[in-house]
């Protein structure tokens, strides 16, 4: 059973801004590219964006029975 | 045996009624709704256990992964919203579910915007299901509403500077008239009641149209190599 | 593990504590009736000069003043009437109320003006707690921004901004309007790189990822015609403009050409490529 004191303190010390694994309290930094200004934050979010998208259509996916034995090329 | 209350109870089996009802009832608005609520959601479709062999990608994923990012945004939101609009500037916890809150409205974006790009490659439309593409266009300005009205109530200087700017666009519009972005209180209505109702009825109902209708078979293949084309099929 | 942002909310005695010229600057021509938002127009006010057009339409005059703000009754001299004060701010405010409306503009104009330089830069200072102007005609207006600046340092505006109808409130939008109306909170945001020019809309504070789902709307600020000969309208424009995609985006079942992109680009070939391999498959020989 999991005591409620030792989840509080699991949470504090999650939750607490400082102890965050990665700290983005820190001011942002950009990229500038003619009229372009993005934050990097977000660059990396749109960026990953796209990578998933095309992992998710390339990557076979696993586990199907496919009927007549085929099997993932 | 009978006399026995507790041996009666283990006996009990409930009765199961056929959902057609009653031939007498038939004309009952109960038995009309619920014939077609049947018809248009018999339980084998409503909850599948298979799903047709094309639907072997990632990209699949996608529609589920939103729906999950949505249970926990609306998750976290309900601790939030039982402890006060104020409680995580002052509480780590308070703090650590916000940004539980935050990152996973950041991954229930990511999903939808790649579930929109897969659909639309899949033109996912087709077969009488615009209806589905449509409500799922509604459901993801419904998001981004709810999401900016968050972003206002948050009542710190990042809902200060966004309501400050968004307040000429929306003036603009004219709309400010009615949509106050810097009154607080209306923009916390609105995050909190008002736009999760909509999102969830808008999910709900995308997500019943899917089974209703079924996910979008590929489009046409070419006539297998050294077969005679085939009528309807794409070369 | 990522953590969320949380910079403190800015107050006007922030404001006024960190930058009293430039707060008393603000003050004033909120007083004079010359700041950005005494002549918004709707929904606040009946000034027309900045209100934006759609082609002929004048959207916001549809549903007209609504939330109505006076800068000077609702920022100044209502606030200043509501507190406590010496004697001499009693007979200023007196005073002030009790001149023809060209006396109390010419008053105001005059402070207002003089608070800057030709070049921009601020000809206050703010000494031992009082505001030091250049000498000017001044009339009550000098105690005016004297105790307004005071009531600001001490808190009590942020109060009196937001309680004018009693005690409960949720409606920021009085002291929200004010404090962005100052060039002091403008610089916040700059530094924070948070205004429309920077892409603003779509960034947070610190490094976290922002609301990247905005990035077309926030773009077309940037981009010509928008930023160039659409700027007067630019708000309009750009909502109008969004409008218009979004129907496209939601109405795509039903636009020719649009709705055949995903045929002609054939990316749904690799997704279901297993299923085209299944039934392309050469048909058995003989």
């Amino acid at each position: 059973m999991i005591h409620l004191g030792t989840l509080h303190a699991t949470l504090v010390a999650l939750g607490g801004a400082p102890k965050s694994i990665v700290n983005l309290d820190r001011p942002g930094h950009y990229v500038h590219w003619h009229f372009i200004q993005i934050s990097v934050a977000n660059l990396i979010v749109i960026a990953s964006m796209v990578a998933v998208f095309l992992l998710a259509i390339l990557v076979p996916f696993p586990g199907h029975r496919s009927k007549g034995g085929q099997t993932d090329g | 045996m009978a006399d026995d209350p507790v041996a009666a109870d283990d006996d009990f089996v409930e009765p199961v009624t056929k959902t057609t009802g009653d031939p007498a009832d038939a004309k009952m608005w109960t038995a009309r709704l619920r014939r077609r609520i049947v018809q248009a959601f018999p339980p084998d479709r409503l909850l599948p256990d298979r799903q047709p062999a094309y639907v072997a990608s990632w990209i699949y994923v996608f529609g589920v992964a939103t729906v999950a990012a949505l249970v926990v945004v609306i998750v976290t939101g309900c601790i939030l919203a039982i402890k006060g609009p104020q409680w995580w500037h002052v509480s780590t916890v308070g703090h650590f579910v916000n940004s539980c809150h935050l990152w996973s409205v950041e991954l229930f974006f990511f999903a939808m915007v790649i579930h929109l790009w897969g659909k639309f490659f899949m033109g996912a439309w087709r077969g009488r299901r615009a209806m589905t593409w449509i409500i799922g266009g509604v459901t993801f300005l419904g998001s981004i509403v709810t999401a900016f009205t968050g972003y206002i109530s948050q009542t710190n200087f990042d809902s200060q500077w966004i309501s400050t700017q968004a307040k000429d666009g929306i003036n603009a519009t004219g709309g400010g008239a009615l949509f106050d972005v810097l009154n607080f209180g209306q923009m916390l209505m609105w995050h909190i009641t008002l736009m999760p109702i909509v999102v969830v009825l808008l999910t709900a109902w995308h997500v019943l149209l899917v089974r209703r209708r079924g996910v979008v078979p590929p489009y046409p293949a070419r006539a297998p190599r050294g077969a005679t084309p085939m009528p309807g099929v794409a070369q | 593990m990522f953590g969320s942002p949380d910079e403190p909310a800015l107050t006007l005695k922030n404001w006024s504590t960190a930058d009293p010229a430039d707060f008393v600057a603000s003050a004033a021509k909120e007083l004079a009736g010359t700041s950005f938002v005494a002549n918004y127009g709707p929904p606040y006010n009946n000034s027309v000069g900045a209100v934006q057009r759609l082609g002929p339409f004048h959207l916001p005059d549809i549903l007209g003043v609504r939330i109505p703000i006076n800068t000077a009754k609702d920022f100044v001299l209502g606030p200043l009437g509501s507190q406590p004060g010496p004697r001499a701010l009693s007979s200023a405010l007196a005073t002030y109320v009790a001149a023809s409306t060209s006396q109390q503009q010419a008053w105001a104009n005059a402070y207002a003006n003089n608070t800057l330089n030709p070049d921009g830069s601020t000809r206050v200072t703010f000494v031992n707690g009082k505001v030091v102007m250049p000498p000017g005609n001044y009339g009550p207006v000098a105690v005016l921004m004297q105790q307004e600046t005071q009531i600001a340092r001490s808190g009590a505006l942020d109060q009196a901004l937001i309680t004018p109808t009693g005690f409960y409130t949720t409606d920021y939008t009085r002291p929200s309007l004010f404090l962005a109306d100052g060039g002091w909170f403008a610089t916040q945001g700059q530094n924070q790189n948070l205004t429309g020019t920077q892409w603003g809309m779509m960034n947070e504070t610190g490094s976290y990822p922002g609301q990247a789902w905005l990035w077309l709307y926030t773009m077309l600020y940037q981009i010509p015609p928008y930023n160039s000969t659409w700027a007067a309208n630019a708000d309009v424009d750009v909502w109008f403009t969004m409008v218009v995609l979004t129907g496209l985006l939601i109405f795509v079942p039903f636009i020719p050409g649009l709705r055949s992109i995903p045929r002609l680009t054939r990316v749904y070939r690799l997704i279901w490529r297993k299923h085209y391999r299944l039934i392309e498959q050469p048909a058995p020989g003989p």
